[in-house]
């Protein structure tokens, strides 16, 4: 089972291969809104590609107000 | 004819299949414009469908396959007069929607919808009609209705009801939620998934295969396989007609035309 660091590692990896930035400018506590200047419909695309990796579903709902890695990690943990 | 372009989408035939291609910037939003469209391309479906055997419908627009219906066009629609005109013109609003998409339901052709990225509301509506819908990787199938306070009104739930058990039904209608195409395939939303951006290939590859198939029998076989409801798609009407012009509903439409920012309004 993995631990809520390497989960949070894996997102802060694949976020930044999707959106095409180096990791290292990357933390967990980065607005990935603000970070990547995306809107809601590009940040479904991020949903998308963690749920395909984390072979998990992760409702709206559960992501809505959540703006930060180690928080959507935190969503993405209690389903794994 | 075998090519025409219209506002908001194109089409063409080639080698007995049809591509429709849907093309109205941002996201191919379902409003009057579209409608149109969509009336001249079911209006020349009859000459198409003698001598075409496939159907695709697909999008050019990056955001995906269509977000639905054009909310700021609906909310003007409701806005700028009474309640019951607001009724009696969302109710015309709607006959001219269902009428194309059921059309686009029952047709000879065997439909193929192509979806990518967002396929939402009446987007989601449009490729339901559909018999094959094969969605790319990344595409994500949502009825965001619920959160502003009203039902999908284009055929949504009858013909959700008519493909899927109706706890998942209840699930997508009532949480408002979207669900990935990997979800969409289990449900059997999709019947295929297509790697990303490969979802326009793997449907002319099976237009291609249905093309070599006799058209009556497979007419046939749709029409017993895929009836239309009817009644329910009446009631839809009814019950999105009575929902839309309520007050809340108008508040929280306003919210979401007046936000401009990157998260639009949605509770």
């Amino acid at each position: 089972m993995k631990t809520i660091d390497q989960t949070t590692e894996e997102i802060l990896n694949l976020a930044a291969m999707h959106f095409k930035v180096p990791r290292a400018g990357l933390e967990a506590s980065d607005d990935f809104y603000k970070k990547f200047g995306i809107d809601s419909l590009q940040a479904l695309e991020l949903l998308t590609r963690l749920e395909n990796h984390f072979g998990v579903e992760l409702p709206d709902y559960e992501v809505q107000g959540v703006s930060d890695f180690h928080t959507l990690a935190t969503r993405i943990q209690a389903r794994l | 004819m075998n090519e025409h372009k219209g506002n908001s989408l194109s089409w063409y035939v080639a080698d007995g299949v049809v591509e429709l291609a849907l093309d109205r910037a941002p996201a191919n939003e379902i409003g009057v414009a579209m409608l149109e469209d969509l009336e001249q391309f079911t209006a020349s479906l009859p000459a198409l469908e003698s001598h075409a055997s496939a159907l695709i419908i697909y999008s050019k627009q990056k955001a995906g396959f269509s977000a639905g219906g054009d909310l700021r066009e609906l909310y003007s629609l409701a806005q700028k007069t009474d309640v019951a005109s607001a009724r009696k013109r969302m109710r015309e609003f709607l006959g001219r929607i269902h009428a194309v998409f059921n059309r686009l339901d029952t047709s000879s052709l065997t439909t193929i919808a192509g979806v990518h990225g967002v396929c939402f509301g009446g987007g989601f509506e449009l490729a339901l009609t559909c018999d094959l819908i094969i969605a790319d990787k990344m595409a994500r199938f949502c009825f965001p209705e619920l959160r502003l306070g009203f039902i999908p009104g284009f055929g949504g739930i009858p013909r959700l009801k008519r493909d899927l058990g109706n706890a998942l039904v209840r699930d997508l209608i009532l949480t408002g939620r979207s669900i990935n195409a990997t979800k969409a395939l289990s449900c059997g939303i999709a019947s295929q998934v297509a790697a990303e951006g490969e979802a326009l290939r793997l449907a002319r590859g099976a237009a291609a295969q249905v093309a070599k198939y006799d058209r009556a029998t497979a007419a046939a076989a749709k029409r017993f396989i895929k009836p239309i409801p009817t009644e329910d798609l009446q009631r839809e009407i009814d019950i999105f007609c009575e929902l839309f012009t309520r007050p809340a509903v108008m508040e929280g439409l306003r919210k979401f035309v007046e936000d401009a920012g990157p998260h639009p309004y949605l509770p």
